[in-house]
């Protein structure tokens, strides 16, 4: 049955595509739930949709205006955040008040736009079953180069997350790092969001995570479950896709919130017997 | 043999106030000191200036002969701060773990010698039973053994606890403080133990260091936990009485209302 899977040239690449994504984003999504940002992860898959949208205004590429917002958006939580804990209260009240900002600057540049809808649903949505291979090779470079940094600055990440005051004391530059992981989170989104879309990057940045964080609390176990699962859910996500008519985005979300459901439960079970 | 800490004509500023000033203090290796006072006097404040986490603004401090700085393996830091998150997914031996090398960038390699030394340590705190569960779920004398461990583990000479009794029971705040004693002792580990409420620690400290109004005096206990003293240094009536064991028992308006943190 998944013989036919891969037979045509737009699902190799959506394959191909599709696992670095999960590779980075089940990564990533390791640390942004352990360290309690999901909001914020939540902010820069979506303020990424008027930074296309504007590009797309004013004539350059989508590209810039995506990098742009995000990168701001992650500057100014870095900036609004400094001196507190990941998560904390005054950071996801910023976060919140940027995404409502950005949505409204999203629907402007949406009416002002005259041409079709279509480009701008691929941003939200995503096209991925249409990448072209130049696509493919820039997802790769984004990948690469995120994950040689999140497994470089790794171990100092996860110290000031669970413990920044100790962190700080140890002389690790705790508040650099949190901009930092934003930053790299913020490029990359920006990089894969035309790609996948926005509804797809989001899901993978926090339900493998928070999945795998129920499962183990060994810090490598954990980023390695969450990875694995990343890549579970897209593959299936994508074969169901083909196989059925159905759109990518919705399998994915589901086998991945199906996922964390089944998690959650069979931890309530645990606990209740 | 050199002093484990010392302070000279030394001031802080925070925020144009002056936290305290002329503090010239000499800590002796392998001393179990209490850093007493009334909430917000500056007792953190004076970790933190060990620590170089805040600048002196007069005068000098060093750590075992050396000027102070971030990243000093030779101190072992505990800050004062309320219970872990009790959705924190990340074992206690991780915790430990970090506290050896988890200011370091890149990967490492899995090391026999690392994992010995963690559990060596682990071991020494009581905390062998309960190594691989969630931090978050551990009780709160639990998670002070882990954090122990954890500013003991890159064989800190000296350890600055920040009010490591707070939030504790009677038995617990007993128990850790003996714990901390037989470190010391047995380590020859250089002890600052900052807290507000004396009567746990009192059997225990070698020292006192009090930081009130400006000044930060010390002496021996038995000098300074006295009624005159502490009503002095207070600003409110405390009394000093002898139980019947011999021990000292501070009763007084100073003794905290309520649990709540002092913020510095």
């Amino acid at each position: 049955m998944f013989g036919g899977l891969l037979q045509f040239h737009f699902m190799q690449n959506a394959y191909l595509a599709g696992t670095l994504v999960a590779l980075l984003a089940g990564a990533a999504g390791y640390f942004v739930v352990l360290r309690g940002q999901t909001f914020a992860a939540h902010m820069l898959s979506q303020v990424g949709f008027p930074g296309a949208a504007a590009a797309v205004l004013a004539h350059v590429s989508p590209v810039l205006g995506l990098i742009a917002f995000c990168v701001a958006a992650a500057l100014g939580i870095g900036w609004i955040g400094r001196g507190l804990e990941p998560g904390h209260r005054a950071e996801s009240a910023a976060v919140g008040s940027i995404l409502a900002f950005s949505l409204g600057l999203g629907l402007l540049f949406f009416r002002l736009y005259a041409g079709s809808a279509q480009a701008m649903y691929a941003f939200l949505f995503g096209s991925i079953l249409g990448i072209a291979d130049r696509d493919v090779l820039v997802t790769l470079a984004v990948a690469v180069a995120a994950l040689i940094v999140l497994a470089w600055v790794g171990r100092p990440l996860v110290f000031a997350s669970v413990d920044p005051d100790v962190a700080e004391a140890r002389g690790v530059p705790v508040r650099l790092l949190s901009v930092g992981f934003l930053v790299v989170m913020a490029l990359s989104v920006a990089i894969t969001v035309q790609i996948v879309g926005t509804l797809l990057i989001f899901a993978l940045l926090v339900a493998p995570g928070a999945a795998a964080l129920q499962l183990t609390p060994r810090p490598l176990l954990g980023l390695g479950l969450s990875v694995a699962l990343a890549l579970v859910f897209t593959w299936l996500g994508l074969a169901l896709a083909y196989f059925s008519d159905f759109p990518v985005g919705f399998f994915i979300t589901t086998l991945a919130f199906g996922a964390y459901l089944a998690v959650r439960g069979l931890k309530a079970v645990r606990a209740w017997a | 043999m050199s002093a484990a800490l010392r302070f000279e004509r030394a001031a802080v500023r925070l925020g144009g106030r002056v936290v305290w000033s002329g503090v010239d203090l000499e800590v002796e290796q392998g001393e179990f000191v209490a850093v007493l006072g009334p909430n917000g006097a500056g007792k953190s404040t004076l970790l933190k200036a060990l620590l170089g986490l805040v600048p002196l603004s007069h005068g000098a401090v060093s750590v075992f002969g050396h000027p102070v700085g971030r990243g000093n393996a030779d101190v072992g830091y505990l800050p004062q701060r309320r219970r872990f998150d009790p959705d924190l997914r990340i074992r206690a031996v991780d915790l430990v773990r970090l506290g050896l090398d988890g200011a370091r960038w890149g990967l490492s390699l899995p090391s026999a010698a690392k994992q010995r030394r963690v559990a060596e340590i682990i071991e020494l705190v009581g905390a062998t039973p309960y190594q691989d569960r969630a931090i978050g779920e551990l009780s709160g004398g639990e998670q002070q053994r882990v954090l122990l461990a954890q500013a003991l583990v890159s064989g800190a000479r000296m350890l600055m606890l920040d009010e490591p009794l707070d939030s504790l029971d009677l038995n617990n705040q007993q128990a850790i403080s003996e714990l901390i004693r037989g470190i010391c002792k047995s380590q020859g580990v250089t002890v600052l133990l900052v807290a507000h409420d004396v009567n746990p620690i009192l059997p225990f400290i070698d020292r006192v260091v009090y930081v009130a109004g400006g000044h930060v005096p010390c002496g021996l206990p038995d000098e300074v936990i006295t009624t005159d003293t502490l009503t002095r240094l207070y600003g409110a009536p405390v009394e000093v009485l002898r139980a019947s064991d011999g021990r000292l028992v501070v009763v007084g308006q100073y003794e905290p209302v309520s649990h709540h943190a002092d913020g510095h």
